[in-house]
């Protein structure tokens, strides 16, 4: 299964204001990209884009999923060949269930999809999606949803932040087994790393000033970070 | 148990399925009672529990001794002239201290073109009584230019709890009026549930309640408002007694439509409590809402209070399903559906499973 994404080029405009520039960026079939980077530099708005989100403007640049162009396609279309994203901050709508979620991706009952149980979201299925949830909720919730929707390729936004100790663990676990069990790809993002040890990423890399650098091993990344600050990331440049 | 059941309606196909779109149950397995009016003639009146009374308005003033004394009454007590020439019209009274839980259900079907429709209810829940009321108005689909005028009095005695459900499905040629006034004694509710999710040609329509005493109304609105629809929909609440509280809420989409949405607080005593609460999605570029809630009192100790807002469909929220596979037609559709929130009706459980399937099966073929 091809389920590689190659981003070429890319160039990004929010508000007419250039966001990400000339990037570029691949996850080979099957493989896991961590991504790092401050805050601002646009990591949710590569995900976004990749979406096909409208207000986020391709102006150059192509994405490539499994071999294919794909940015004509509209952002279902996007999904339906096997895109799922976790989000960092999704939209609170009433009158949706997460259950109707559940359903309207799998088109079967919620009780059957054996994430409901591993996630233990059971409280959360009755509720209106996002409205009041906790931050961990809304992360256990995202989740849930992006998994049901079985995709080849994951994009997670921060899967981890504002989840306690023991939610990250359990999350990890299911993330790790669903990865491996289906070799899917994935990107995630992540400041605190903790995925890290739960996830068995090849790669990591750096998103600041437009564009992505310190391509490396993630723990040696995660560590300079961590000793040195993304200010060094400016001195490391290219791939 | 079958007290009154004179004639069973013969019912046509388009009548059938016209009358299940308003919430009528022809097997009335869980109804206390029916009553079927097309355009002027009684079809049906049926009781089916010994505390309910149902019948034409007529047949009541004719028989029952002191259904005159209500007629009318509840207009005269707001000093308000009410359109007398009327034909038909339901009465529906419930014995004091009785509590009947099916609900009795009441339909006003307009058929013939061009016809005028004026009809004169009265309802009355005696004292300590309990009832639950659902009522439909629908028009054939080929009637064109039709009209119907809806007087609707209600009499909550003493402690008494009347919760009424009304649903509108019109068509795009008529024009509908309906004018309800509730007079609520000492410690009485008065629910109002309406639903009108089906196009019409222009609804004008301002329900008053009179609250006595430590008694309640509750006012809910769910509408949607279909190009060349007009709707201006509002409910009163006057507070004449201490200790009284009122609610109103309304959700209203607009897919082409206007509505204005109404709604009016009046406090005539001190130590009330009111909240008014109005939603509005404007789906459509031609669509058009308008929120007019007013808050009106001589007395400083009055707790009330309103919120309005109205806004379009959000594109982040739209994106954010269609990033899970759901196409922009669907996830418009399901925003649209969770808006009208069937949650904010007072309904009994029983009617609430119906109301939702009501809800889902109008939103999906009108969308
Ligand atoms: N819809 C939008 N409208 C206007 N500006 C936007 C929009 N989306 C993102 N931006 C701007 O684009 C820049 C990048 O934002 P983005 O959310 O991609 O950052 P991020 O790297 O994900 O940051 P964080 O780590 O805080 O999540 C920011 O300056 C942000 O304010
Ligand atoms: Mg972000």
């Amino acid at each position: 299964m091809d389920n590689s994404l190659k981003i070429e080029n890319l160039t990004v405009e929010v508000g007419g204001r250039v966001i990400l520039e000339d990037l570029n960026l691949e996850i080979s079939p099957g493989s896991t990209l961590v991504l790092f980077g401050p805050n601002g530099s646009g990591k949710s708005t590569l995900i976004k884009a990749i979406m096909g989100f409208e207000n986020y403007a391709i102006t150059h640049g192509k994405i490539v999923f499994g071999g294919e162009v794909i940015n004509g396609l509209s952002t279902d279309e996007r999904a339906k060949k096997g895109i799922g994203v976790l989000f960092q901050n999704p939209p609170k709508i009433r009158g949706i269930k997460l259950r109707q979620m559940v359903e309207l991706v799998t088109r079967r009952p919620a009780q059957e999809d054996i994430f409901v149980d591993k996630l233990n979201v059971g409280e959360l299925m009755d509720r209106d999606l996002n409205v009041n949830f906790s931050g961990g909720e809304m992360k256990r919730s995202e989740l849930l949803q992006v998994l049901s929707q079985r995709p080849k390729l994951l994009l997670l936004d921060e899967p981890e932040s504002g989840v306690d100790i023991e939610n990250i663990a359990m999350m990890g676990r299911v993330l790790n087994a669903f990865i491996r069990e289906h070799a899917v790809a994935s990107l995630i993002i992540t400041h605190t790393g903790y995925v890290l040890d739960y996830v068995d990423a090849q790669h990591a890399c750096v998103l600041m000033d437009r564009d992505i650098r310190c391509y490396d091993d993630p723990r040696k990344v995660f560590e300079d970070i961590r000793q040195f600050g993304y200010e060094k990331c400016r001195t490391c440049r290219g791939q | 148990m079958n007290f009154m059941a004179d004639k069973d309606a013969h019912l046509g196909k388009e009548e059938t399925r016209r009358l299940e779109r308003i919430g009528y149950d022809a097997s009335e397995k869980e109804r206390a009672g029916s009553f079927i009016q097309q355009d002027s003639d009684l079809l049906l009146r049926k009781t089916l529990h010994e505390d309910i009374d149902v019948m034409g308005v007529e047949e009541a003033l004719k028989t029952v001794p002191d259904a005159a004394s209500y007629y009318g009454k509840a207009f005269a007590a707001l000093g308000r002239e009410y359109p007398k020439e009327t034909s038909g019209g339901y009465y529906i009274r419930i014995k004091a201290g009785k509590t009947v839980l099916f609900p009795v259900q009441a339909c006003l079907y307009l058929k013939k073109a061009n016809f005028k429709q004026k009809v004169h209810n009265l309802i009355i829940a005696e004292p300590g009584s309990k009832v639950y009321i659902i009522t439909g108005c629908t028009a054939h689909i080929d009637s064109q230019e039709a009209y119907h005028l809806g007087i609707s009095e209600f009499f909550v005695g003493a402690g008494a709890y009347v919760n009424f459900t009304m649903i509108h499905s019109w068509t795009r040629e008529t024009s509908v009026e309906p004018k309800s006034i509730a007079i609520v004694d000492k410690a009485g509710v008065f629910i109002s549930n309406y639903i009108c999710l089906d196009p019409v040609k222009n609804i004008t329509m301002y329900p008053t309640a009179v609250l006595d005493e430590m008694s309640t109304a509750h006012f809910s609105s769910l509408m949607v408002a279909h190009e060349g629809s007009a709707q201006d929909i509002g409910s009163r609440v006057i507070f004449n007694g201490r200790g009284s509280s009122a609610e109103i809420i309304s959700r209203a989409v607009s897919l082409g439509g206007s509505v204005t949405a109404r709604g009016h607080l009046k406090a005539s005593s001190p130590d009330i409590k009111a909240h008014l609460e109005c939603r509005g999605l404007v789906v459509n570029e031609k669509g058009r809402i308008h929120a007019i809630p007013e808050l009106e009192t001589e007395y400083r100790d009055v707790d009330m209070s309103h919120e309005a807002a109205i806004g379009k469909i959000s594109k982040e929220e739209i994106e954010y399903l269609c990033s899970r596979g759901i196409s922009k037609d669907k996830a418009q559709s399901l925003i649209i559906r969770g808006f009208v929130d069937t949650n904010i009706l007072s309904l009994p459980e029983l009617l609430k499973k119906e109301i939702d399937q009501l809800a889902d099966r109008t939103l999906k073929s009108g969308l």
